[in-house]
């Protein structure tokens, strides 16, 4: 699978497919003649083919203005004041559409209710297959794939504005999904999914990320989930980016994370209430490193 | 024993689709409970919440709020007892400014100009909303909207507060805010009914919660005793907070096993701990 994407598109695994240098925004002033504050002041960073890079930040922090940036919604739709560059699969987003970008990177969003317009499940999934005029047994695989991958393949006939909230967001993970992008910018997708919604996106993400080399950025609160996914994690914040790096060194600045206003993972809360108790040094993130070492613990 | 804030006798609903949304549910939450309603996406959690503040009447079976049986009452009138947190901020947004939409329901209820604007100000304050008051909410990002839906209902402070989905889209600072909130007002005597499938808010907060699976009333108890019951859960795909599930893989190691909090969990380890080394 991604030797043909490799053929399709020309980028390898482990180049970056997403390339930001010094981006700043601002969106256009409410009245005319004011100035609008930035809402992101300087953001620099890369994502390679097959990597998922989880970001996470508080509310008003720009993560969402971020992703739109990464289609071409911004500057393209919205105006405003744009300084820098975004690179996306070779492409400088300021010389591109926002309509060939999304051949590229698809984005959901967190209220699944703003992108579905269509009558039928179907329809909605195959709209943008449609779009880039394949041919009708390949529109056809693209469905039957992105259905399965979301396990909604029993919701195929339905209209999606009469399904649950968590049924919605799979519709739109699979709309996405047929368009076979190369980067999948995920904006807290999971935010109204049930346990078991979450575990099928997760799935999902892994599997895309396994079987397509597709690269995955995860906008995120969720922080007990962000360990079994993500190979890097971001933490941007007043639009900029505060910490970078593994799940493990970025969790480790605990005090950063709370500062900021954002939740860290149970098993994580467990190893500070520990180390500040037993003197110890752990540092787990999941559950099975918790209870492997505590089972040494009483035990021994 | 209190009154119960709400009362469900064998109600039941159905949408246009062939199946019922909800089947013959009968529950009781008492007055001053902290309760959770949790289950899959389309189980009927949000149909249950929509039939206690009269947004939908049950097709069958009977909906006491504080006693009152609310059949026939319009939903103005419900909404002086009941006041409801909708899952997604935009089906409830509509004013032109931030605050004029917290001021809605107090200005819809009677309240005098005096009252309102002090409560008003109070909300946009606790929820960090005082710099948007003139701003367009439907312009904000969506976990500033929340903070309107949240500022809106707070404002009211009805004695039953129904609140679906209230931290998504929050980050956990913002979520803290509220939770310190809703506290205040459990601690008030106010009845809160939070729709979730946050387990480590369910473990931490609820005192009482209730399972809803395919329309129908699965099991209701304390949180404890749910969480306890693997084999049911994973039946209906629901999985107990990391804490707990760490406390049931030790309790081969004489570990209680059935820890909701982190702090929780310590007191048991450092009692199995202080054992094993006496």
């Amino acid at each position: 699978m991604r030797s043909l994407w490799e053929a399709l598109f020309g980028v390898g695994p482990l180049e970056p497919v997403i390339t930001i240098q010094n981006l700043h925004y601002a969106y256009p002033p409410l009245t005319a003649g004011a100035e609008a504050p930035p809402v992101l002041k300087g953001v620099s960073l890369s994502l390679s083919s097959g990597e998922c890079l989880a970001l996470l930040g508080p509310t008003g922090a720009g993560k969402s203005t971020l992703c739109l940036t990464l289609n071409g919604i911004i500057p393209h739709l919205t105006g405003g004041t744009f300084r820098g560059e975004v690179w996306v699969a070779g492409q400088d987003t300021k010389e591109s559409s926002p309509g060939e970008l999304s051949q590229r990177v698809g984005v959901v969003f967190q209220d699944p209710e703003s992108q579905l317009f269509n009558m039928t499940v179907e329809d909605e999934v195959a709209f943008g297959p449609e779009s880039l005029a394949l041919p009708p047994n390949e529109i056809e695989a693209r469905i039957d794939e992105a259905l399965d991958m979301m396990a909604i393949a029993d919701l195929r006939h339905r209209s999606p504005l009469a399904l649950s909230g968590g049924q919605k967001q799979r519709v739109a993970l699979a709309a996405m999904l047929a368009m076979r992008p190369q980067v999948l910018v995920l904006d807290e997708p999971a935010t109204s999914l049930d346990p078991a919604g979450k575990a099928s996106v997760l799935e999902a993400i892994l599997r895309l990320r396994r079987e397509t080399g597709m690269a995955i950025l995860w906008v995120t609160q969720d922080t007990d989930q962000v360990p079994l996914v993500a190979d890097r994690v971001l933490l941007l914040a007043e639009g900029r980016i505060l910490l970078e790096g593994k799940p493990k060194g970025v969790f480790a600045q605990a005090e950063e994370l709370r500062g900021r206003g954002l939740a860290l993972p149970q098993m994580c809360e467990l190893a500070r209430h520990f180390n500040e108790r037993e003197g110890t040094d752990y540092g787990w993130l999941r559950v099975e490193e918790a209870a492997h070492d505590l089972a040494e613990a009483i035990g021994g | 024993m209190a009154e119960p804030a709400i009362e469900l006798q064998r109600c039941s609903y159905r949408y246009e689709a062939a199946i019922p949304a909800l089947q013959e549910v009968s529950c009781g939450i008492r007055a001053g409970t902290w309760a959770a309603v949790i289950g899959q996406n389309g189980s009927g959690k949000t149909t249950l919440a929509k039939l206690c503040n009269g947004l939908l009447r049950p097709d069958e079976g009977r909906v006491r709020i504080l006693g009152q049986d609310i059949a026939g009452q319009p939903v103005s009138r419900i909404a002086r007892h009941v006041g409801y947190l909708f899952q997604n901020p935009d089906h409830q947004i509509f004013a032109a400014s931030v605050w004029e939409e917290v001021s809605f329901g107090l200005r819809n209820l009677g309240f005098l100009a005096a009252e309102i604007e002090e409560r008003v100000e109070e909300a946009l304050a606790l929820f960090g909303l005082e710099p948007y008051a003139d701003h367009p909410p439907a312009m904000l990002g969506y976990g500033l909207r929340r903070q309107v839906t949240v500022a809106s209902l707070f404002a009211l402070r009805p004695p039953v507060l129904i609140l679906d989905e209230p931290t998504t889209g929050l980050d956990w600072g913002a979520t803290q805010v509220l939770l310190g909130r809703l506290a205040e007002l459990h601690g008030a005597g106010h009845t809160v009914v939070l729709i979730t499938h946050d387990m480590r808010l369910v473990a931490q907060r609820a005192q009482w919660v209730l399972i809803l699976h395919q329309g129908r009333l699965l099991i209701e108890g304390p949180p404890r005793e749910l969480f306890a019951q693997t084999e049911l859960l994973a039946r209906v795909s629901l999985n107990p907070p990391p804490i707990t599930r760490l406390a049931q893989k030790l309790r081969t190691l004489g570990m209680r096993g059935d820890s909701l909090t982190v702090e929780e969990f310590y007191r048991d380890y450092a009692a199995v701990k202080g054992e094993a080394q006496s």
